[in-house]
């Protein structure tokens, strides 16, 4: 066997002894006619970073928005099969996307500031949408200085809150997203390729914020760069043509894939 | 390819520049520049022609034109201010009417139509804006009218007791400054509805997709991403519809009923400068009608330009914001 190309992180953890989170019973997402994603089944654990890795167009993106129902808002998108969240049918009768969504935040490849709004205002944003203060305790000055600690982003911005949020730098701007998606304490996020569009210092940034969240949500990213998953995440999946090839713990995954084609993608051979 | 001689590249540039490229250049250059030039030229000279004209009635009866209320040719008395009141008003009343309505049209084509409506509905609202004002003013007469004073009016003063208030109440005449409104207000929606609907389908998915995936209802995101990122842009539209209700003469001067009195109530006819100037144009004889009449035009001109100044300015701005 080759060697593989990047080394994971020791402590990975056990895909099938830890807590799950998420589970997808054969989860097929289309475009139209196109299934993007075909027959995806996958129990993400609790409280870890997972993962998505796969070449352009593999069906890793629309995977991630299979998970808060956002693939359903393209015009002409479905989705079939069943997806759990912590024991909730998301896609259950009766069920409502919008309930979902406030559960499970996302953070998008480009950072989606609202331009109109002050940093206060953008991190404040999900709580005026949820209107459910009552389940949330403190202040909102409170809240907004808590999610900004956690996106490590306080110190930098502290002393300008009521400026506009395009004043601030992209990947001030991306923390500032993942700020305003932690404001309303979701249980899960999921992170669509957070750091394409960023310099490699705020890359790390993203990265060590990301590393360090796992202690209090679930966290799902989706990356091309397999260094990123090897570097800060627990179980690492790799998709193909919209298939699931193989998921595991990040280290077994890089270091000893089962399938052929998981090989030859972590060890650089193609994609 | 890899190593061309200088002297050839020299030689072969030069024939180019004599040959062609420099004459024709050249002569396109000229063209553009002197379409580019006349233009503007024309626009300066309309207005220097227009302030020149009203110089004497300036001169002679200074800002009392706009101040004064008297309009007496042969006393030599010319107050434009129920005229300027009612350029005023009766835009104001059509931009309240026409802004929510254009707004709702246009939030609902960008937002919720489904694509095949999209289209007609969109055509058919721009069309709008092509039917001459003329036709405005006839359907006014004889179909905005009569039904103003039979059935709407009554219906404001008496059936929700809105008479109580200065703006409600007097005789239902017909003819009258709300007549005006109303008909403004559906010549000026189209220009509000197709810059709010263009500026709404500008902003970009990613901005929808942030508020939804914050857990925001459809409406919560239409209000809090996608009406903010777009407001300057809806505002300048709204600011191009204000230019067109002020500049506005025929529909106008056919309905409002022509009396130069400065009223509170919607129901009373009024006058504006732009039907001022077009009843009176072809009476005046002497030299100081004339000027007057000129001054009138240059007040209007001064405030349409501010309108649409300020309008570019804010289409300026939404731009600026988006280039970030």
């Amino acid at each position: 066997m080759t060697a593989p190309a990047v080394q994971p992180p020791e402590s990975s953890i056990a895909v099938d002894k830890a807590k799950p989170c998420i589970v997808t019973r054969d989860l097929s997402a289309y475009f139209g006619d196109t299934a993007a994603v075909r027959n995806v089944s996958i129990t993400i654990p609790q409280q870890a970073v997972t993962a998505i890795i796969g070449p352009s167009g593999c069906g890793k993106s629309t995977l991630l928005r299979c998970l808060n129902r956002m693939h359903e808002t393209v015009p002409g998108a479905r989705v079939e099969g069943s997806v759990e969240i912590l024991g909730s049918a998301i896609y259950g009768d009766g069920t409502n996307p919008i309930a979902v969504r406030r559960h499970v935040g996302m953070v998008f490849q480009r950072p989606t500031p609202f331009p109109t709004m002050s940093i206060r205002a953008n991190v404040a944003a999900g709580l005026r949408i949820a209107a459910k203060k009552g389940e949330i305790s403190g202040s909102t000055d409170e809240i907004v200085e808590e999610a900004l600690r956690r996106a490590g982003l306080w110190e930098e911005v502290k002393d300008r809150l009521s400026e506009s949020a395009t004043a601030i730098s992209g990947g001030q701007q991306q923390r500032l997203c993942i700020a305003r998606a932690l404001a309303t304490r979701p249980r899960v996020i999921l992170l669509d390729e957070p750091t394409a569009s960023l310099d490699p210092l705020s890359t790390q940034k993203v990265e060590e914020l990301v590393y360090d969240l796992r202690k209090t949500v679930t966290v799902v990213i989706v990356t091309h760069n397999m260094q990123q998953a090897a570097r800060i995440s627990d179980c690492t999946a790799f998709l193909l043509a919209g298939e699931l090839i193989e998921f595991d713990s990040t280290r077994e995954l890089f270091t000893a894939p089962k399938d052929s084609q998981t090989e030859a993608y972590v060890t650089g051979r193609f994609g | 390819m890899t190593s061309l001689p200088l002297d050839w590249l020299q030689s072969d540039r030069r024939r180019l520049r004599v040959d062609q490229s420099a004459i024709g250049d050249r002569v396109y250059e000229f063209l553009t520049a002197l379409c580019a030039l006349v233009v503007p030229a024309l626009v300066v000279a309309i207005a220097v022609a227009i302030f020149a004209a009203a110089w004497p009635a300036f001169a002679r009866l200074g800002l009392s034109i706009v101040t004064t209320s008297d309009w007496d040719v042969r006393g030599g008395h010319f107050g434009a201010a129920p005229a300027l009141f009612g350029t005023l008003v009766s835009s104001a009343v059509a931009l309240i009417i026409a802004t929510p309505l254009a707004i709702g049209v246009a939030i609902f084509l960008s937002e919720f139509s489904p694509s095949w409506l999209r289209q007609p509905v969109g055509f058919l609202v721009d069309l709008l804006a092509a039917i001459p004002s003329v036709v405005y003013g006839l359907w006014g007469i004889f179909v905005l009218i009569p039904m103003l004073r039979q059935q709407v009016m009554p219906f404001l003063r008496d059936g929700l007791h809105l008479g109580a208030t200065p703006f409600f109440s007097g005789p239902a005449y017909g003819p009258s400054m709300l007549a005006a409104g109303l008909i403004l207000a559906v010549m000026a929606l189209p220009y509000i509805s197709a810059v709010s609907r263009e500026v709404l389908m500008a902003v970009p998915r990613s901005q929808r997709e942030a508020a939804l995936a914050l857990g925001a209802t459809r409406w919560e995101t239409i209000r809090d991403a996608v009406v903010p990122y777009a407001k300057s842009g809806i505002i300048g539209g709204i600011m191009l519809g204000l230019g067109r209700a002020l500049g506005e003469t025929m529909a106008v001067t056919m309905v409002i009923g022509n009396r130069p009195e400065i009223s509170a109530s919607l129901f009373a006819p009024g006058y504006t400068m732009a039907s001022l100037i077009a009843n009176e144009f072809s009476e005046a004889t002497n030299d100081l009608h004339v000027s007057a009449l000129m001054a009138v035009g240059a007040v209007l001109f001064v405030i349409t330009l501010i309108v649409n100044a300020v309008a570019r300015w804010l289409v300026w701005r939404v731009s600026r914001v988006r280039a970030r």
